[in-house]
């Protein structure tokens, strides 16, 4: 009896949690959302591509902001830096080895509120295989209704990987900067 | 020695586009092999491929002048002596040749293509690119390639191993007359 006394109780908790923190599908289908990299091209310039597939959900409770919780799941095959032999070059096993690890992902761990709609999410990246903890600088770009009925939340983050990590040589200096641009409809 | 071949011999154009042809497919092979390697920062990583593809334009376009010519003027009749099935087999490989080297130029112009870039003959002119819409255009298209280039490269063999076998073993007439060495009044 106490036993179920306490799982109902903790489902209470579990239940008042989740309603105070909305469930957001990040608009993929509406490409109302971007992931891209760029890293230092011979030293003198940016290469900027990007990953045109990828998912994600995320849950944001704007009274509670460390209560926030993002995963997304990248297709890298998808990569597209406006070149097709580049492209075809990154994918291949001199990179990133697409045929092998055709999937990279990031869940968060944690989420920092800094204030002022910034934050600082930590979460464990997945890439060619390695899962290495990274710490994306965020921040609220917009939230409200939307034209269509529905409600929107938009954030924009940020973070710069050694791709050495991930076993990635990206000669000079192994630095790539990832930047996400998501819009999410609440579910 | 006439420039148009003749009922029992090569003129010299052939034998030329023969030759010229030969050296020109292993020579792109080989050439191709070694520049997919190269390393990022070296001086050829950039001349080599734009070299190879504007060799593989001239190549294709000697092939198909040479494909008219063939209509026109045909070649000789066959070196005497040949088995019904060695006279098919030969023939077979011929065109074989032509069929390669047309689907490993197309594929080598879908490599390049594939984001909507034209294709740059030395700085001649430009090959427009054509939008087929496959997904990973690039890595398909250089997946057939290579394959394609390795079939090339057996038929080859197989061609010049049979020439060598018919000057060392049937002490026959084919591989002379391809040289130009062939004597009016043959057996």
């Amino acid at each position: 009896m106490k036993v179920l006394f306490r799982a109902l109780l903790l489902s209470c908790v579990a239940l008042a949690g989740s309603a105070q923190a909305a469930d957001y599908e990040i608009d993929t289908r509406g490409a109302h959302a971007g992931i891209q990299f760029k890293f230092k091209h011979i030293g003198i310039s940016w290469l900027v591509g990007r990953f045109n597939t990828f998912e994600g959900k995320f849950s944001f409770d704007e009274d509670a902001i460390a209560n926030s919780k993002i995963a997304v799941d990248i297709d890298v095959t998808s990569l597209d830096s406006n070149h097709a032999e580049r492209d075809k070059h990154l994918r291949s096993d001199d990179f990133l080895n697409v045929k092998k690890f055709p999937s990279a992902s990031f869940v968060s761990t944690r989420v920092v509120d800094l204030g002022d709609g910034k934050a600082t999410v930590y979460g464990d990246f997945t890439l060619m295989g390695v899962t290495k903890e990274i710490a994306i600088d965020a921040s609220v770009v917009g939230m409200g209704n939307d034209p269509w009925g529905g409600y929107r939340a938009g954030f924009e983050g940020t973070t710069t990987l050694n791709s050495k990590d991930f076993n990635l040589v990206l000669p000079p200096g192994n630095e790539v900067e990832l930047a996400l641009y998501i819009e999410g409809i609440r579910q | 020695m006439p420039v148009l071949n003749q009922r029992d011999r090569y003129g010299w154009g052939m034998i030329s586009i023969h030759w010229l042809v030969a050296v020109t497919v292993f020579g792109m092979f080989a050439f191709g092999f070694w520049m997919v390697d190269l390393d990022y920062y070296h001086a050829w990583y950039k001349k080599g491929p734009d070299l190879h593809r504007s060799i593989g334009v001239l190549l294709l376009t000697v092939m198909l002048l040479r494909l008219v010519w063939r209509i026109l003027n045909p070649p000789p009749a066959v070196a005497a002596g040949l088995s019904a099935r060695e006279k098919i087999g030969a023939r077979l490989v011929h065109w074989a040749f032509y069929l390669m080297i047309l689907l490993i130029a197309t594929t080598g112009y879908l490599i390049t293509t594939a984001d909507g870039r034209g294709l740059l003959v030395f700085d001649w002119f430009e090959i427009p690119a054509v939008t087929l819409d496959i997904e990973n255009q690039e890595d398909l298209a250089g997946e057939v390639h290579w394959y394609l280039a390795l079939v090339m490269m057996a038929l080859a063999s197989v061609h010049g191993l049979a020439a060598l076998k018919h000057h060392f073993i049937n002490k026959d007439q084919t591989l002379m007359r391809m040289l130009g060495k062939q004597h009016k009044e043959t057996p």
